[in-house]
Parts: structure tokens; C-alpha cells; sequence
């Protein structure tokens, strides 16, 4: 397993822009200063950079705030002259243009590329053009797979990934409480984080009361819209040049085996991150117990309980149990867990927020937020009919 | 049924017309394999068992079982009292034939897995949508 191709790539710089609720700065504006500060941070200039990536790549048919600027649009911003670049809807989730970016140098394509993921949500939201899916459609018909789900007022994926959380309460026992200290956790860590949204303390009470969404979901359970763009630069593993070191990518997860819809996806208490966590740990000696820090997708608090153990930090079933009083998750706990506040918190960043961040605990630069000295984070971005997971070391 | 609220469609097409029109007969109608006689859903060119392409629609009790819900309280669709539930149930004649529908006729309350329900139709221009009911028999 020593030669698993994506070894031969890093993450050689990072780089965030301001996060906020109504930053009111476009699309744009925001991937530039984040992709300006990841070249820089990889210790490149923009003449250096001959890929480009992204999730999902220009706006197309979906909702407003939600894609971010196309590639085109920012290799033309900045000018790069580029070798390879890619920008897609289709693949292991928002994580697969940094999967497909280290195909790329390993395949010899690009040395460094450009891969961000910026999203507008907060302010698109703040002036009402964005509810559930396709309300405020001018065609009140709707084609593909979401005519199995919208006509019955299923317009939000907070409705779909409730499904699974009822069942999997129906079959394990799990509880809200269980839930709620994987957000109490988020809040808690996201207190370290000076571009957090929400950083005030959460009590189990105030989870627990807060108004419901779609049972079991409260509030508390669904992450937060907002602003920004991340960007990572993944270089050639003999190329990354920046003073920080190079974070190696040991394993990609990509791998999806079930049915690719919310609706018929066979095992109601899985979705398609069990299948991209077998194909992680199928390409690497390392094992979950290696694991120092992981940043699991938290768009809905269920789904980091999904990931939990669909990556086998916990049985199947015993997820519930695993996360229950916080300890465990804790930034000084076994395994510290979202550990900027994660989507629910710090803000919906689309999986690379999460990604960002397990490069800040593995540089050790975490501040009042930092859990140890990290060597192996998982990262893992997706939930549903989407999946795709990396493991980095130092 | 009578409804004022705004509900999206589907666009009938005829691949899945047998499915979104089989309502206006009072039937829940699935593509069903004349080989193996499996159930396919959604609609699909071949059967995803044995591969056969001999499909053809065909009615079925249009009782099923409540396999997991939500009762939504989100206000999403402001023309739609809330709360209201969203579920996906099993249809008895196959074990992996399951819809997305609501369950309507009860007090959200009482919905629960494993709940029994039968359809019914509510009508939208050319749609008959199938939604599911308390079945007590």
C-alpha cells in the first residue's frame, strides 16, 4: 500500500478569506483572498500555479450562494496559465477536487494546484433568494431525482438526513442528548476560533429547547449559512516549497457501492460515507486507532455521528454512545472532534472548512483551540448519496 | 383531496407516466420485471437483477409499511400548514420497493416506524401523487 498514488501529493498551503453572515463581498472577491493567501502560504507566487479546482465549479441551475465561482472565472481573475483544471458536481464530495487534484500531480498534469470551494449562502439567503430546493422556481415542475422528493415538501436536506437519524434512533437508541453534545462540542470548540459564527457557550437546555426543525432536528442540529472561500494548495510532493511542512495525503476515500439517492439508499442507518471510509482505510496500514484529530462533515449533527462510524471510531450503532457527555470529543479528549466549531458552529464552509482546519491542528498553529500535537487527521466531507473522506500526516 | 397550497410536480414523462398517472385508477403502479418479477424503483431501462428488458408496469396492494419519518415543522413553503410529515414507506410486494410520500389522516404524533399505511391520491393537474394514510385493516 506504500505506493498508493495519492502519496504522491501534499497539501503545501492554506489559505481562508473572512468568514462571516453578510459580508456582502462577491463570490469572487472572497476566492482571491483566500486563494492569495494559500499561494503565499505555500511559499509560490501565482506564476507557479498550473492547476485549478474546484466544488462544484460555476453557478449552472444551482442555488444561489451555493457554488462559487467557476474555474474559469478565477484563472482568469489571476491570470494563471494552467495545465490542468476541473470543476464538477459529480464525484466523492466536496473533497473531490482535492482528490482529483492529487491525481493530477501524481499523474504528472500539474506541480501545484489551486483548489478552493467559496460560497455566498449567508448573504444570498438575507435577501430571500434562497429557501429549499426549488421554491421560488419560476417552473413549478421538477425533473431528475428531486421529483421523488419535492412534490411532498421535502425541499431542504435537513428533511432527508432527518429520515436517517430517526431510524437510526428507531434502531440503536440513540438520543437527542447524544446529538446535542456533538453541537454543545462544536460551540464549545468554535470559542478558539476568532472567525467562528456562533462562539458563545451552548447548554444542553438551550439545544434541547431550542425550536424544531424536522424531527429529530432541532436548530442546534443544523449548521450555520455563511461567507467565505477556502483554498489549499496540493503540490507535487518534491516541488512544496513553503515554510511550512508539507502535509502528506496517506489516503483518499472515494468509493460509493449503494444506491446514489436519498431515497433508496438501502440501510436507512448508513449513507454513502461507510462505503468512502472503507475504501480510506482499504488503501492505507494506518487504522482509526491512529487517528489524533478528526474533522467529520457536520452539516447536520447526525451526520458527523455517521461518519463516526462509518470511519470505525465506533460501531455500528454506537455512535450515539461514543459522543455522549463530550469527553471523548473533547479537544483534550481522545478524539478531539471539530475542532475550529465545525459547520455548526463556525459556518457552513462545505467540507473545507473542516479540511482547512485538520491542516491548522496538524501544523500545530491551532492556538487556544489546539488539541496536542496532532500527526493524523481524517477529514471527511459529504452526507447522503455523497462521500469523500482523506486521512493527512504530518 | 383539496389543497390551496403551492406544491411542486413532476414533469410526466413516458417513462415514469405509469407511475405518476396510475392514481387517476386508484392504483399505485410500479415497473415490474416480466423475467424475475422484480419491482424497479424508480423507473429504470433494465431490471437491476437480472438484467432483463422486458418491463413492464404493474399495480400493486398499494399497502406498505412506514420504514422511517419526520415530522417537518420549517416553515420552508409558507403556503403549507406545518407540521407535516415526510416519510419513506415499504411496499409490501417487495422489501426494497420504497417511496418518499407523506403520511396524512392522522396527527403527526402518532406516526411511527413500522406504522401500516395504505395510499391515497391527491391530484395536481396531470399528477396523481401518492400519499399514505393510516391502515387500520
Amino acid at each position: 500500500m506504500n505506493d498508493s498514488i495519492e502519496r504522491s501529493a501534499v497539501i503545501s498551503g492554506i489559505g481562508q478569506s473572512a468568514i462571516g453572515r453578510r459580508l456582502n463581498r462577491s463570490d469572487l472577491d472572497l476566492t482571491v483572498e483566500a486563494s492569495l493567501e494559500a499561494i503565499g502560504d505555500a511559499g509560490l507566487t501565482r506564476d507557479d500555479i498550473d492547476g485549478i479546482a474546484s466544488y462544484p465549479g460555476g453557478g449552472g441551475a444551482l442555488p444561489p450562494g451555493f457554488s462559487g465561482p467557476g474555474t474559469p472565472e478565477v484563472q482568469d481573475a489571476l491570470r494563471l496559465k494552467v495545465g490542468w483544471h476541473m470543476g464538477g458536481l459529480e464525484g466523492p464530495a466536496q473533497l473531490a477536487p482535492v482528490i482529483n487534484a492529487c491525481l493530477a500531480v501524481a499523474a504528472g498534469l500539474a506541480n501545484h494546484v489551486l483548489v478552493y470551494r467559496t460560497v455566498t449562502e449567508a448573504t444570498a439567503q438575507g435577501s430571500g433568494r434562497r429557501g429549499g430546493m426549488g421554491l421560488g422556481a419560476q417552473d413549478r415542475r421538477v425533473r431528475g431525482i428531486f421529483q421523488w422528493m419535492l412534490p411532498y415538501h421535502a425541499y431542504s436536506a435537513a428533511n432527508w438526513v432527518a429520515l436517517y437519524a430517526q431510524r437510526h434512533m428507531h434502531e440503536f437508541g440513540t438520543t437527542r442528548e447524544q446529538l446535542g453534545a456533538i453541537a454543545i462540542n462544536a460551540r464549545r470548540n468554535a470559542a478558539g476560533n476568532p472567525k467562528a459564527i456562533f462562539r458563545e457557550p451552548l447548554t444542553m437546555e438551550e439545544y434541547l429547547n431550542a425550536r424544531m426543525i424536522t424531527t429529530p432536528f432541532g436548530l442546534y442540529d443544523c449548521d450555520v449559512p455563511c461567507d467565505g472561500s477556502t483554498a489549499v494548495i496540493v503540490s507535487r510532493a518534491e516541488r512544496a516549497e513553503g515554510a511550512s511542512p508539507p502535509l502528506r495525503v496517506n489516503a483518499v476515500g472515494t468509493a460509493i457501492r449503494g444506491r446514489p439517492t436519498w431515497d433508496q439508499w438501502e440501510d436507512l442507518t448508513t449513507m454513502a460515507m461507510r462505503d468512502a471510509a472503507a475504501q480510506l482505510w482499504s488503501r492505507t496500514e494506518l487504522t482509526p486507532a491512529d487517528v489524533d484529530v478528526a474533522e467529520l462533515y457536520d452539516g447536520f449533527s447526525w451526520l458527523t455521528l455517521a461518519w463516526l462510524e462509518a470511519l470505525g471510531f465506533a460501531a455500528k450503532g454506537e455512535g450515539g454512545p461514543f459522543v455522549e457527555g463530550g469527553k471523548r470529543i473533547a479537544l483534550d479528549g481522545e478524539l478531539p472532534l471539530n475542532t475550529s466549531g465545525g459547520q455548526l458552529s463556525a459556518g457552513r464552509l462545505h467540507g473545507f472548512g473542516l479540511l482547512h482546519e485538520a491542516c491548522v491542528q496538524l501544523r500545530g498553529i491551532g492556538g487556544d483551540r489546539q488539541a496536542g500535537a496532532p500527526e493524523v487527521a481524517v477529514v471527511a466531507a459529504g452526507g447522503g448519496p455523497i462521500a469523500g473522506c482523506l486521512l493527512l500526516t504530518r | 383531496m383539496t389543497e390551496t397550497e403551492f406544491r411542486l410536480i413532476p414533469e410526466v414523462t413516458p417513462e415514469t407516466e405509469h407511475f405518476w398517472r396510475g392514481g387517476a385508477n386508484g392504483e399505485l403502479v410500479f415497473l415490474h420485471c416480466e423475467s424475475c418479477r422484480n419491482y424497479i424503483h424508480p423507473p429504470s431501462p433494465v431490471c437491476p437483477v437480472c438484467l432483463s428488458c422486458e418491463l413492464s408496469p404493474e399495480p400493486v396492494s398499494g399497502r406498505g409499511t412506514v420504514a422511517t419519518f419526520t415530522i417537518n415543522h420549517q416553515p420552508w413553503n409558507p403556503s403549507v400548514p406545518v407540521p407535516y410529515v415526510i416519510a419513506l414507506v415499504e411496499i409490501d410486494e417487495q422489501a426494497s420497493l420504497r417511496l418518499m410520500t407523506n403520511i396524512v389522516g392522522c396527527d403527526p404524533e402518532e406516526v411511527h416506524v413500522g406504522m401500516r399505511v395504505r395510499v391515497r391520491f391527491t391530484q395536481h393537474d396531470d399528477v396523481y401523487l401518492p400519499l399514505f394514510e393510516p391502515d387500520e385493516s
